[in-house]
């Protein structure tokens, strides 16, 4: 591999304290050590429970660029496999989902195997007699990765089978995980219908980044959402008519830079924070009938008006994550290579609230993260543009220095000013230390 | 017209893709009745516009609103602009019921978009509901259903 290879040295000089080195965006060779380090020493989200919820009950996916298949073993507990046979490297599932009964078995040689991983059965196995099979690491069966968490029904895994502990590594931010699954008066989340698959041709930091980048909305975003607040101005319409819902959620990204810089932004160690600690771009939605109702059933009043006034924004989980808590959002930015990115946006039920609530989570989903969104595509221009124009010799490194201050401490939670880029910067000093945490070398 | 025959459901079904082919978007505004839906679902056979997500699902408004769009000065995706082109298999009238002044087609076209040096082909299949309403015909709902509405896409910015 290139000059990066096992010089963490030349990696930690990629991140300065308020400038990173366009490699991180560009280069192939820095996108491989990601895959081999960073993706898995990190806890990464793999699924939700729901998306398997009975016994056989598999879903594949990638952690990084690998495949993997979560799968409901015979016990009722979630595993994580890789996807591939142990004998020749064959997939063993390909369809995005389904069911493979008490085992799995490969479809080209009948290599078959528990939903837990281990090997259960080889046809013509006498062929193996006094060969030693035992010793490989064949007969050990669909390897599971390193560490898998169930946390309220979201999956995590570790590909690394050492690392840092789950909770460690994610903290408080957990927080934002609770609000969202707290939302539902059963206190449960379903995942609803398949997610949009949004293919980006742009590094996936530049997505994660974009995630508590508060200063772009009302520039890249006034073609919408100021063309639509215009459209409903000039709109013919009684006294006193309501807002459509299309417009409570699209509208608020033309709110000024004085509205986001009050909302707050919160860091949390290892790369996680959100916006909109005080207030959101999701705060003044309509209340949907009956549902504070169920929330005060369930939870009493002071515990519901607290879930309900938590309205944060977006938190991001380092890596490659980000969740809507008053949306009941999850939008996974998958890397496929330094320049191409994949993004599935899924949405989920609040168990026993009223389906109202999820027409508008539908609603969000599709006017702001599909492909065919509004919204979107003046993201994805700006993405792809920087991809290209990072290219560009002018310049060899990428401004990240909004309301810098020396000395910063990752370490310590903080909740700052809601235009700050300190999450953008928490990013990058958790990338360098997860990038190098399994590199070698001198600290 | 008094009743619209076969060949005018038809010719409908062919003006209205040439008017997003020639960009007279504002005469395809007017196709549509004040409280229709343009649909694309985003799961083959999709049953619900509500309830899981849909690539689009768009009333008056939401058409409006992207039209005005495409029309900016600061539309960062449309600098410069996308263009379109519809290859249409000759429309089936699935329902002609003058009765009710209600009409149902169903086509199988491809779409071509492109934009800068990229061009996309899709393959898809669009069902029009159209109504009588003064004497003229009018689009109360259309569903557009891509062969590969499952699959990742990157932009897809005019409709289809």
């Amino acid at each position: 591999m290139s000059r990066y290879a096992s010089d963490r040295r030349a990696i930690e000089a990629l991140v300065r304290p308020t400038e990173v080195h366009r490699d991180i965006y560009i280069d192939e060779d820095v996108f491989a050590l990601e895959m081999k380090h960073l993706f898995a020493n990190t806890w990464v989200f793999v699924g939700h429970e729901s998306q398997a919820p009975n016994k056989g009950d598999y879903f594949t996916t990638e952690i990084g660029t690998q495949p993997v298949i979560m799968v409901r073993h015979s016990d009722g507990e979630i595993h994580v496999l890789h996807n591939r046979c142990p004998h020749k490297g064959t997939k063993i599932a390909i369809d995005r989902s389904g069911n493979t009964g008490k085992f799995f078995r490969c479809p080209y040689h009948a290599w078959s195997f528990k939903t837990d991983g281990c090997l259960l059965a080889i046809p013509l196995r006498k062929g193996y007699k006094d060969t030693g099979l035992e010793e490989s690491q064949s007969v050990k069966g669909m390897a599971p990765v390193g560490a898998v968490k169930n946390y309220r029904g979201f999956v995590f895994a570790r590909l690394n089978p050492d690392g840092p502990d789950f909770d460690s590594f994610f903290g408080d931010s957990l927080s934002s995980i609770d609000n969202m699954v707290d939302r539902s008066p059963e206190g449960r989340l379903e995942v609803a219908g398949p997610p949009l698959r949004y293919m980006h041709r742009c590094n996936w930091k530049m997505l994660v980044e974009n995630q508590t980048d508060t200063c772009h909305p009302m520039v890249a975003h006034e073609s919408s959402a100021g063309t639509a607040i215009e459209l409903w101005e000039q709109m013919d319409k009684p006294e006193g008519t309501r807002k459509p819902m299309a417009m409570e959620v699209i509208a608020p990204f033309m709110s000024p830079y004085e509205f986001f810089e009050n909302m707050g932004i919160r860091t949390w160690p290892n790369g996680h924070g959100h916006t909109g600690v005080h207030h959101s771009i999701h705060s003044d939605y309509s209340a949907i009938p009956g549902y504070f109702e169920q929330m005060v059933a369930a939870y009493g009043e002071d515990r519901a008006k607290a879930i309900l006034g938590e309205n944060r924004h977006n938190t991001v989980y380092f890596p490659n994550i980000m969740i809507k808590g008053p949306i009941q959002q999850l939008r996974l930015f998958k890397p496929v290579a330094a320049n191409r990115t994949l993004v599935e946006s899924y949405i989920y039920r609040l168990v026993g609230a009223p389906d109202m609530l999820l027409e508008r989570t539908a609603m969000y989903n599709r006017l702001i993260n599909a492909p065919t969104s509004m919204v979107g595509h003046d993201d994805l221009e700006m993405y792809e543009r920087a991809q290209e124009g990072l290219h560009s010799d002018g310049l060899e490194w990428v401004n990240v220095q909004r309301l810098y201050t020396q000395g910063e401490d990752f370490d310590e939670i903080a909740v700052e000013n809601g235009t700050t880029e300190r999450q953008m910067r928490n990013q990058f000093h958790a990338w360098a230390k997860y990038m190098t945490m399994t590199m070698g070398g001198d600290a | 017209m008094a009743f619209p025959t076969r060949d005018d459901l038809i010719d409908f079904v062919y003006e209205e893709a040439r008017m997003l082919d020639d960009g007279r978007f504002d005469e395809w505004l007017d196709l549509w009745t004040p409280d229709s839906f343009y649909w694309m679902p985003l799961d083959y056979n999709q049953k619900d516009d509500k309830h899981v997500t849909s690539l689009l699902h768009e009333d008056a408004f939401m058409r409006k609103l992207r039209i005005e769009r495409f029309k900016g000065e600061r539309t960062f995706s449309q600098k410069p602009k996308t263009r379109c082109h519809h290859v249409l298999q000759r429309p089936f009238v699935d329902q002609q019921d003058d009765d009710k002044g209600e009409y149902v087609t169903h086509t199988s076209f491809q779409y071509v978009e492109t934009r800068l040096d990229d061009q996309i082909l899709l393959a898809a299949t669009a069902r029009h509901e159209l109504k009588l309403v003064d004497g003229k015909l009018k689009i109360t709902h259309k569903r557009v259903d891509l062969l590969n509405s499952d699959a990742a896409f990157g932009n897809i910015q005019m409709f289809l």
